[in-house]
C-alpha cells in the first residue's frame, strides 16, 4: 500500500468516478429521505423541510408501535427458527467429509440463487388451502380413517366428519414460514464459517473429560461459534425486519410490517415524510445492529487472539 | 509382546487394526500390554499410526478390529466421556472462553462432583502442576507451557487409571521442552498414574518412558526399555531410527560355534557373537560412538574397516569423522574431544583405521 | 445400505454419519426445494388447476412467449442487467484497485460509504431511489431504451459495491513483485496496470459480472419502487401476474428465470474451480 501522493493521477483517475457515482446515485438519494423525514407534507407532493419530528413520533402511535412490534416479533421468530434449523445443519456440513463438503453448502445455498419473488410464489402454491402440504395431509387423513375402518371403528368418525384443510396461506405463519424459507442460507453460511473454523480437539477434550455429546455441544461448540451466531443473527434479523414480498404476498389482513407501511406510504398514501422517517427508523436499526456485531465480534477477536 | 511388561497390565491391546476410509492402514494388527504405573511412550516417525493407536485407545477413532481392555474392562462399547482414561492434546484444547478453575473444573463439573468437592480438588492440581494462583485467568492470558500446564491440571484432577499425551511438548520451545520433560516425570513418579506419550522425538522418549514402543507403517516394531532398545535393536529400522548409526548389507554364511560368519561387502568376511535365527539377518552395523580410530590395525581380534578421512566436524563436546573406504563405503566415527585422538591432529586424506569389538557390531534383520 | 447399519461404528465426533443429523438435513433440503422443483413441474402440467399431473405439455412456454408484454419485460430486463453489468464491473474494479493501492486521507469513512448499498435494507434505498427520481425530475417518457435509464442507475448503485468487493479479494492474492518487474523491465504506470495487474484481476472480473447480472436480473424490490407504469422488469411483471392469480404461465416464466439464473451461477463456479484447478496445477 502507497501513499495517494506518490502517484496522484492514477489516485484521482481510479477514484473520482466511483465516489462521485456513490454519492449521487446512492448517498443523496439517502441524505435526500432523511430530510423528509424531518419534513412537513404539503400537498401530495408538496414537501417542505421544517426539522420537525412529528413523523418520528407518529411511529410512537399505537397503530404503528404495534406494528413495529409486530415486525420485530416476526422477524425475530424468523431469526430464531433459522438458528435452531440452521445449527444443526451448519454443523452436519462442517463435520461431513472434506470433499463432500462445497457440495453440501452449494445444495444449501442453491436455492438462495434464484429469484426472491419466485421462491415466495413457489411457496404459495405449496401452502394453500388446495395445496400440496394439505394435499398430503388429506391423503393422510384418508389412509387414518381406512386404518380405522380396517379396526372396525370406520363408523366413529373419530378423525372428523370430513378433511378440514389447514388455513396455512394468508397469515403470520406463512409470513415467518416464508421468511424462514427465504433467509435460512444467511443464517447457515456465518454459522458454517465459525464450525469449520473450530479446532476438533475442544470436542475431543470435553468428552475426554467426561462430558457426553449434548453436554459438550452446549458447553464447548455453541460458546465458541458465538461471533458466528452473532453474525448470522445480524444478517438474517435485518432483511428479515426490511422485508416486504414475504409479508405481501404470504400475509393476511393482520400480516401488516413496517415494509409493507413504508410501501404504502410511498406509493398509494403519498405521504413521503412519514414513509421516510420509518425508512431511516430501519436504517438506525439497522446500523445499531452492525454497531453492535462490531463490539461483540471485538471481544471475541481478544479471546481468540491467543 | 514382551517379557519385560510389568505384572498387571492395565491397558491391553489386541489384535488391534484401524484402516479409514480409501483403504489407508493406519494400525496394523498391533497388540502390546501397558502395565499400572509404567510411563510408556509410542514412538515413531509421522505417520506411522501411533496417534491413531492413542486415539483408539481414548475413544476418539474406532478400531476396525480387534480389542482394547483397559483395567480388564472391554472398551468396545464405551464412548469416550466413560473411558477411565484423560487426554493432553497436542494443541492443549484449553477452552478459551473458560477461565483457568473452570477449565480444570470442568471435567468434575459434568462428573456431577460435590461442589463442595470441586474447589479443593482443583486447587491441588494447579498446586501439582505449579500453577497456583492462576485460577482466575483467561487462557490467553498464558503462555504455551503454561497452557500445557492447565491441561495436564485437567486431565490429573480427574485421576484416571491413564494419562494419554499427544506430543506434549513439540508446540514448546527447546529448553522448555527439556525442564517439562523433567518435570513430566516428576510428576508421573508422584501421582502414579499410567502415562502413554506420544512422541516422534527420540530423544524425548529415551530420556522420558520406561518402555517405549518403536512404531512403523502401522506395526510396532519393537518394545523394549530405553537401554535396550538402543544397544539391542531389533530390527534396521529400530536401529536407524534411534541414534546414528553405521550401516553394512550382509549375508550370513553360516554358525561356527557361537559366532555367526557372515560376508559383509564392506568388511569382508567377519565372524560376530550371535545367538538367533541367521536367516533373518540382513545387515551388520556399528553406533559410531563404539569406533577407536587408529592409526595402525589392532591385533586383539577387534574388526576393521580401513579408510582415510574424509571429513571432520566439529560439534565441540564431540567430533563427527567420516571416513571413506574402499568401494565407496563409509563410516562415520563419534570422539569425544580431549579424552581420545584429538580430531584436530586428524586432517583430510590421513589413511587410518576404524576399529570396534567384534560384541558391539549389531545384527539386523531388515 | 452403510445408511442404515454402518460397517464400522460411528466415531465419537463422525456426526456426519449421525441419522439424526442426517435427517435433519434431508428434511432442510425438502424444505428448501420441494416448492422450486414443484413450480417447476406444474409449469409442465396439461392443467389450470396445478395440483394434479395431468400429463406433459409446452403450452404454457408457448402461451408466454406469445404474451408480448412478458416479451418486453423480459427484453427490458436483459437490457438493464447488460448495462448495469457493464458500468458496475468498471466502477468496482477502480474501487477495488482504489482501495487495495492506496493510503488516503477519509480512506475508512469511503469503505464505509462503499459498504452501505450492501448492508442497509432493500426498501429503504429503494424508496431513497424513487424520492431521487421524483425529485430531480429526471426524464420520463424517453424512448427505449433511455426510459429505463433511472433503474439500471439503482441496479449500478447496489451491484458496483459487490464487484468492488470481489475484486478486492482477489487483488489480495496478487504479488506485487510482479508489477515492480513490469516496470522494471520498462513498463509504464499504465503499461504494467493493463499487462500485469488487470490480467490478475480477471477471475475477479468475471465473478463479479456474473454476480453483476443475477443481481439486477433479480432484483424486485428496489426496481419496483424505481419502475413507472411504461418500464415493467421482469420480476415486476411475474408480480403483477402473482397477484392477479397462481396460473401455469407464472409458472413457464418463473422456471424460464430459475433456468437462466442457475445457468450463470453453474459458469461462475465452473470457472472459479477450472482456475483454482490451474492456479494449483502452476504450483501458484
Amino acid at each position: 500500500m502507497e501513499s495517494w501522493r506518490r502517484n496522484p493521477l492514477f489516485f484521482w483517475i481510479v477514484g473520482l468516478p466511483p465516489t462521485l457515482w456513490l454519492v449521487l446515485f446512492f448517498l443523496v438519494p439517502l441524505g435526500l429521505i432523511w430530510l423528509f423525514s424531518f419534513s412537513d407534507k404539503r400537498g401530495i407532493i408538496d414537501i417542505e423541510l421544517t426539522w420537525t419530528l412529528a413523523n418520528y413520533a407518529r411511529s410512537l402511535e399505537w397503530l404503528y408501535l404495534e406494528i413495529f412490534l409486530k415486525s420485530f416479533w416476526m422477524a425475530g421468530a424468523t431469526t430464531v427458527i433459522a438458528l435452531l434449523v440452521g445449527f444443526p445443519i451448519a454443523f452436519a456440513i462442517s463435520f461431513a467429509p472434506p470433499k463432500a463438503k462445497p457440495w453440501l453448502l452449494l445444495l444449501i445455498i442453491l436455492p438462495f440463487w434464484t429469484n426472491l419473488l419466485i421462491r415466495t410464489y413457489a411457496l404459495i402454491a405449496v401452502l394453500r388451502s388446495r395445496g400440496f402440504v394439505n394435499f398430503g395431509l388429506e391423503w393422510l387423513w384418508d389412509q387414518g380413517n381406512w386404518v380405522l375402518s380396517l379396526a372396525g371403528l370406520g363408523g366413529y368418525q373419530l378423525l372428523g366428519e370430513r378433511f378440514e384443510p389447514l388455513e396455512l396461506l394468508y397469515n403470520n405463519f406463512a409470513v415467518v414460514f416464508g421468511l424462514v424459507y427465504v433467509f435460512l442460507p444467511f443464517m447457515v453460511l456465518p454459522l458454517y464459517a465459525a464450525l469449520d473454523r473450530l479446532d476438533r480437539s475442544y470436542i475431543e477434550a470435553s468428552l475426554d473429560l467426561g462430558a457426553g455429546q449434548l453436554r459438550s455441544f452446549f458447553s464447548v461448540v455453541v460458546p465458541m461459534a458465538k461471533a458466528g451466531v452473532v453474525s448470522g443473527v445480524i444478517i438474517t434479523f435485518i432483511p428479515a425486519l426490511g422485508s416486504f414480498l414475504q409479508s405481501d404476498l404470504l400475509g393476511g389482513p393482520d400480516s401488516q410490517i413496517i415494509a409493507n407501511v413504508i410501501e404504502r406510504q410511498f406509493k398509494s398514501a403519498n405521504d413521503w415524510p412519514y414513509g421516510a422517517a420509518l425508512s431511516f427508523i430501519l436504517m438506525y436499526l439497522t446500523f445499531f445492529a452492525l454497531a453492535l456485531r462490531a463490539v461483540l465480534s471485538r471481544g471475541n477477536r481478544d479471546a481468540e487472539g491467543l | 509382546m514382551n517379557d519385560s511388561a510389568a505384572p498387571k497390565p492395565i491397558v491391553s491391546i489386541q489384535n488391534m487394526s484401524k484402516r479409514f476410509a480409501g483403504a489407508v492402514t493406519a494400525v496394523d494388527q498391533v497388540s502390546l500390554d501397558i502395565g499400572a504405573g509404567e510411563f510408556f511412550a509410542l514412538l515413531g516417525p509421522s505417520g506411522c499410526g501411533k496417534t491413531t493407536l492413542l486415539r483408539m485407545i481414548a475413544g476418539f477413532e474406532t478400531p476396525t478390529e480387534g480389542a482394547l481392555l483397559i483395567d480388564g474392562q472391554d472398551m468396545s462399547q464405551v464412548p469416550p466421556n466413560r473411558r477411565p482414561v484423560n487426554m493432553v492434546f497436542q494443541s492443549y484444547a484449553v477452552f478459551p472462553h473458560m477461565s483457568v478453575f473452570d477449565n480444570v473444573a470442568y471435567g468434575l463439573k459434568v462428573a456431577r462432583t460435590k461442589g463442595s468437592e470441586i474447589r479443593p480438588r482443583v486447587e491441588e492440581a494447579l498446586e501439582l502442576v505449579k500453577l497456583g494462583g492462576y485460577g482466575a485467568r483467561k487462557p490467553d492470558q498464558l503462555s504455551g507451557g503454561q497452557r500445557q500446564r492447565v491441561a495436564l491440571a485437567r486431565a490429573l484432577v480427574k485421576r484416571p487409571k491413564v494419562l494419554l499425551l499427544d506430543e506434549p511438548l513439540s508446540a514448546l520451545d527447546a529448553k522448555l521442552r527439556e525442564a517439562m520433560q523433567m518435570e513430566l516425570v516428576r510428576l508421573q513418579h508422584s501421582v502414579g498414574i499410567t502415562f502413554i506419550i506420544v512422541t516422534h522425538d527420540q530423544s524425548e522418549a529415551l530420556s522420558m518412558a520406561n518402555r517405549i514402543a518403536v512404531m512403523e507403517g502401522g506395526k510396532v516394531r519393537q518394545v523394549a526399555p530405553p537401554s535396550e532398545l538402543y544397544e539391542r535393536p531389533s530390527s534396521r529400522f529400530v536401529a536407524d531410527f534411534i541414534g546414528k548409526i553405521n550401516l553394512f548389507e550382509a549375508k550370513p554364511l553360516g554358525q561356527s560355534g557361537a559366532a555367526l560368519e557372515l560376508e559383509v561387502p564392506a568388511l569382508g568376511r567377519i565372524a560376530v557373537p550371535f545367538s538367533g535365527d541367521p536367516a533373518k539377518v540382513a545387515w551388520v552395523a556399528v553406533r559410531p560412538e563404539k569406533l577407536r580410530l587408529l592409526r595402525q590395525p589392532p591385533e586383539d581380534g577387534s574388526l576393521v574397516f580401513p579408510g582415510t578421512v574424509a571429513e571432520v566436524a566439529y560439534y565441540g563436546e564431540t567430533s563427527h569423522v567420516l571416513v571413506s573406504g574402499p568401494n565407496g563405503h563409509g563410516m562415520t566415527v563419534n570422539l569425544h574431544n580431549g579424552t581420545q585422538e584429538t580430531p584436530s591432529t586428524l586432517a583430510p586424506g590421513d589413511s587410518l583405521c576404524c576399529s570396534w569389538a567384534p560384541e558391539d557390531t549389531l545384527l539386523l534383520a531388515d | 445400505m452403510a445408511f442404515f447399519r454402518p460397517r464400522v461404528p460411528i466415531g465419537a465426533l463422525e456426526y456426519s454419519r449421525r441419522w439424526s443429523l442426517r435427517l435433519i438435513f434431508l428434511v432442510t433440503l425438502v424444505f428448501l426445494y420441494a416448492p422450486i422443483v414443484t413450480l417447476i413441474a406444474f409449469s409442465f402440467n396439461d392443467s389450470r388447476r396445478n395440483i394434479v399431473w395431468k400429463g406433459f405439455t409446452l403450452k404454457y412456454y408457448e402461451r408466454a412467449l406469445q404474451n408480448d408484454e412478458l416479451l418486453l419485460a423480459f427484453a427490458n430486463s436483459l437490457t438493464i442487467a447488460f448495462f448495469s453489468t457493464l458500468i458496475s464491473v468498471i466502477l468496482g474494479a477502480m474501487v477495488a484497485l482504489l482501495l487495495w493501492r492506496f493510503r488516503f486521507p477519509l480512506k475508512a469513512p469511503l469503505e464505509g460509504a462503499m459498504a452501505l448499498p450492501i448492508v442497509i435494507p432493500e426498501i429503504c434505498m429503494g424508496v431513497a431511489m424513487l424520492a431521487f427520481f421524483a425529485r430531480v425530475g429526471w426524464p420520463a417518457g424517453l424512448p427505449w431504451p433511455l426510459n429505463l435509464s433511472s433503474i439500471t442507475i439503482a441496479h449500478i448503485s447496489f451491484s458496483f459495491p459487490f464487484v468492488a468487493m470481489i475484486v478486492r479479494a482477489r487483488l489480495v492474492s496478487f504479488n506485487r513483485e510482479l508489477e515492480e518487474a513490469a516496470k522494471d523491465l520498462g513498463a509504464s504506470e499504465w503499461e504494467a496496470l493493463r499487462d500485469v495487474i488487470i490480467p490478475h484481476m480477471r477471475p475477479g472480473l468475471i465473478a463479479g459480472a456474473l454476480l453483476a447480472f443475477t443481481l439486477s436480473l433479480d432484483d424486485f424490490v428496489i426496481t419496483f419502487f424505481t419502475s413507472g407504469p411504461e418500464t415493467v422488469t421482469f420480476p415486476i411483471k411475474v408480480y403483477s401476474m402473482v397477484r392477479f392469480s397462481v396460473t401455469p404461465e407464472v409458472n413457464a416464466a418463473s422456471t424460464v428465470l430459475i433456468v437462466i439464473t442457475v445457468c450463470l451461477t453453474a459458469l461462475a463456479m465452473w470457472y472459479q474451480n477450472r482456475l483454482a484447478a490451474k492456479e494449483k496445477g502452476t504450483g501458484k
